[in-house]
């Protein structure tokens, strides 16, 4: 099988920290992919270079059978690969149904070829907020938002956006245990409905109960990838974590 | 046409007809000034508002408009001694331009002006997009000053026909041309505000990386934005030799249009094409009543007493005022 998401030995430094180091990783589509690390392992990092906010300066990045190298990164978008920022980022003078305005009209409206009527993106818009509880909330400004809210309008706006992919960049942090929960639910919703999801999180019971394959980084390395029960008793995993 | 076109040729028209009742020809002169504004503040509102990269240069691209006109009006005078004896009837024939045709040749020259600015300073943002506009101003005076062709340090005359067809003075011709660039300048704001483009604007003022990654082409949006705005500068200034008769480098590239084309939509509120003609009106009407009244010199001291009242009581103008008080409402 051809795999969606093809890393191959990327590199990216900043000035004399190697933030990356040579990672090379594979996923397939519909996969679900959990990826965890240490701070400061180059988690962000790589989800940047994958996305294209930040440029790798070796290796490369194939994603659904094209090369995504040099590429700015709402080329990507364009092309199914969609994030959620690890701090939120809404576009805060917009209001809700705006914000996800903004990928439909700049992604889904480029990629179909026929414009999107209006009706069409207001429905849906209403439908994405409905799909994460938000739909009450269609009219407000971001800043009318709670923490669990906001993260819940960043995973809807990486949706709106129609991926193939979408890289989850600590969508819990900071989050109760139903909260959790429930962003875990809408996750695996997406999933079945033919999403591939790469998860980066910090909170492992949600990593361990989402992800079908783990993969572990440590100050820029790939240390071990494979299923999550036997990556957690990877000696050198458990050593990353816990030390000697 | 769509209703809001119609609208504000309607409104422009009777700006026009009002000014004739008085038959005061001073009303026309600073009703000039204030309808230039507008495209101005407007211009600039499309660039500093929407995608909020903020231009200290406007000076730049309306002085270039207004040069592009002194230097097409001395080449007019200088045909036999510039072009070949047999291509000189040809331009005789064509010279001097009708001025709606020296405004869209001010407005390509500012368009490709501002394409360039963007093309080189957009990498920057905040205040170092700023200071590249303010610098791009100081480099373009210098390159003035040192034109002979175009009247150097010394300035320029431009002498304009006393009379236009039909409508008796020269000034109500020119200000009849400048309402018409006010409404096509504020049309074009309100329909970019409303479109596709006006919503990668907004997500490029409010957070860039963000907006690539919903699939904003944030550069090339960028550059629509400097070229437009540059582009309504540059038509602003291009029948200005003719209103002022005396083209100075120090006048047309002083920090005056540079800080009312910042402080007008300011006032106004940024995230709406009414802000900037509201900010204007206000502004400029104030300020041409004190140059009557007090002094012109007052006018600067009144800007800047407004813009902080304005930054402290109002930090998104009026219409941000207003927009706040009715969504308070509207939650209440």
């Amino acid at each position: 099988m051809t795999s969606l998401l093809h890393v191959d030995n990327i590199s990216k430094r900043f000035g004399g920290f190697i933030a990356l180091d040579g990672i090379t990783l594979d996923v397939q589509p519909g996969e679900r992919l959990g990826l965890i690390g240490p701070n400061g392992s180059g988690k962000s990092t790589l989800v940047n270079c994958i996305c294209g906010t930040l440029q790798n300066e070796q290796g490369s990045v194939h994603f659904d059978g094209h090369t995504m190298d040099g590429l700015a990164a709402h080329e990507r978008t364009h092309r199914g690969l969609s994030r959620s920022f690890q701090l939120p980022r809404p576009f805060p003078s917009l209001t809700l149904a705006e914000n996800l305005r903004i990928p439909m009209l700049y992604t889904v409206h480029k990629r179909s070829g026929t414009p999107l009527h209006a009706d069409n993106i207001e429905v849906r818009c209403a439908e994405l907020l409905q799909m994460v509880g938000l739909e009450r909330k269609t009219r407000h400004l971001p800043r009318d938002l709670t923490q669990v809210e906001m993260r819940k309008l960043e995973l809807a706006r990486a949706m709106a956006a129609e991926p193939k992919l979408m890289i989850a960049d600590e969508a819990m942090a900071g989050l109760s245990h139903s909260e959790i929960e429930e962003i875990l639910a809408l996750l695996k919703r997406l999933n079945e409905s033919g999403i591939t999801i790469i998860l980066i999180e910090h909170i492992m019971s949600a990593v361990m109960s989402f992800s079908q394959r783990l993969i572990v980084l440590v100050t820029g390395k790939k240390i071990a990838d494979g299923k999550p029960e036997a990556v957690v008793r990877d000696p050198e995993v458990v050593r990353a974590y816990i030390g000697e | 046409m769509p209703l809001f076109t119609v609208l504000a040729v309607v409104v422009a028209l009777a700006a026009f007809m009002l000014l004739r009742i008085p038959n005061i020809e001073y009303l026309f002169v600073a009703g000039y000034t204030i309808v230039q504004y507008i495209v101005l503040a407007t211009a600039w509102n499309i660039l500093g508002g929407y995608c909020g990269y903020v231009n200290f240069g406007s000076a730049a691209f309306f002085a270039m408009g207004a040069y592009s006109t002194v230097a097409l009006a001395t080449f007019g005078n200088q045909i036999d001694e510039m072009v070949p004896e047999s291509l000189a009837p040809f331009f005789h024939l064509i010279f001097p331009l009708p001025i709606p045709v020296l405004i869209v040749f001010g407005g390509i020259v500012s368009g490709i002006v501002g394409f360039g600015t963007g093309y080189l300073t957009l990498r920057l943002r905040g205040a170092f997009f700023a200071i590249a506009t303010l610098a791009l101003s100081v480099v373009l005076a210098t390159l003035v000053v040192n034109w002979d062709f175009v009247g150097g340090s010394g300035g320029a005359y431009v002498v304009r026909p006393g009379e236009f067809p039909l409508l008796g003075s020269y000034v109500q011709y020119l200000f009849l041309l400048m309402l018409a660039l006010a409404v096509i300048a504020v049309v074009a704001a309100r329909t970019i505000e409303r479109s596709r483009l006006g919503y990668g604007f907004a997500a490029i003022r409010d957070d860039e990386l963000a907006a690539e990654a919903s699939g904003v082409p944030t550069l090339r949006l960028k550059l629509v934005a400097t070229t437009l705005s540059g582009a309504l500068m540059g038509m602003a200034g291009a029948p200005f030799p003719y209103y002022i008769g005396y083209l100075q480098p120090a006048g047309v590239f002083g920090l005056e249009y540079a800080v009312n084309s910042i402080a007008m939509p300011l006032i106004g509120g940024t995230t709406s094409w009414i802000g900037p003609v509201i900010g204007t009106i206000l502004l400029g009407t104030l300020q041409q009543v004190t140059t009557v009244t007090i002094s012109s010199a007052v006018n600067v001291l009144i800007v800047g007493v407004l813009l902080i009242a304005f930054v402290i009581i109002a930090p998104n103008g009026i219409v941000g005022l207003v927009q706040d008080r009715l969504r308070a409402r509207r939650q209440k």
